[in-house]
């Protein structure tokens, strides 16, 4: 068995993983996306190409292109282009009814104000395309709004001009990061930060976190709603139940090994393997 | 063993070490990348990017 390995920068998760396929006696077909020049025909020569890119742009395009040649991949490129576009995920999360916190998408600094003031402060707002928990901000009242939504639309680029408002939910120092492996939430941590951003790239410390009823409940079908595979689920713990904070495609899992008792990457081949 | 382009460092790949592997220099911290394996070959890491995560 031939799988395609996409990649470009190799950090832990991914070494992990290499090492798990290996010690399957795998061949694995190393395409480095720095590397790669599409024609629109020519596909890898390998059974399955199993996506781990570190930027969002190339995952998603290179997943397509791969597709189109009739190479099938792990996440797919309508799973990656979900994921990587927050309006995307929660339009995804509603058509499924699954459980986020109230959002609000508007185009211009008048209407995102407007809709900033009808959803009530604070609001987090967010890039439409981002990660690492970068460029969010919690905004508690109305100059800061009308401060930040003017910097965004005057000094970021386009895309920052789409204005993703989130309720700010109170989360008590923590949330919930859920690892789905097809039709299983195999572990999950808690995140807990005294910091209002609970990323463990941002300094959240991570502890281990039974995965409930509830919590599987809820991450599979978040994991449904965006098309299925290898994703991990952010939740929120509220007094009416857990929200779907986002959901991520090519999710990063080194502080959730030891601290699950989860082989995560194990898993992860396994499942590969299993689709290939 | 390779040196660490910012500091000269000596810095010795593992048996299980892959070309794109992020390495971090013990002496300055820098984050590294090797290159090629055959000769070994370091270069700075690239700077993160905007897309760049989950």
């Amino acid at each position: 068995m031939r799988i395609g390995f996409l990649h470009s920068l190799i950090r832990k998760e991914e070494k992990l993983l290499i090492g798990e396929f290996k010690a399957r006696g795998v061949e694995l077909v190393m395409i480095d996306d720095r590397k790669l020049a599409f024609d629109l025909f020519s596909g890898p020569d390998v059974d399955l190409v199993f996506e781990r890119c570190i930027n969002h742009s190339r995952a998603m395009h290179g997943l397509r292109l791969v597709e189109s040649t009739g190479v099938r991949c792990i996440n797919t490129s309508d799973v990656s282009r979900t994921c990587g576009d927050k309006i995307l995920t929660s339009l995804a999360l509603k058509e499924a009814n699954v459980p986020q916190p109230p959002v609000r998408i508007a185009f211009t600094e008048a209407s995102a104000l407007e809709a900033i003031e009808q959803l009530g402060y604070p609001v987090v707002l967010k890039p439409v395309v981002g990660s690492w928990g970068r460029l969010l901000s919690k905004i508690n009242d109305r100059e800061t709004a009308e401060s930040i939504l003017e910097h965004k639309a005057i000094l970021g680029s386009y895309h920052h001009s789409i204005f993703y408002i989130q309720q700010y939910v109170e989360k008590k120092g923590r949330d919930i990061r859920s690892f789905v492996i097809g039709d299983e939430c195999v572990a999950a941590i808690y995140r807990t930060s005294p910091h209002w951003i609970t990323n463990t790239a941002r300094g959240a410390v991570a502890t281990g976190c039974p995965v409930s009823d509830e919590i599987s409940s809820i991450s599979l079908a978040a994991a449904r709603a965006v098309g299925g595979g290898v994703l991990a689920v952010d939740l929120f713990e509220t007094d009416s139940g857990l929200l779907v904070n986002e959901v991520n495609y090519t999710m990063e899992f080194r502080n959730s090994i030891e601290t699950t008792g989860v082989n995560i990457p194990a898993r992860v081949v396994d499942y590969v393997l299993e689709k290939a | 063993m390779k040196e660490c382009p910012v500091c000269a460092a000596q810095i010795t790949f593992s048996n299980d070490t892959v070309v794109g592997e992020l390495l971090e220099c013990p002496d300055c911290g820098t984050e590294l990348e090797v290159t090629a394996l055959d000769p070994p070959a370091l270069a700075e890491a690239p700077e993160t990017e905007e897309d760049w995560g989950e």
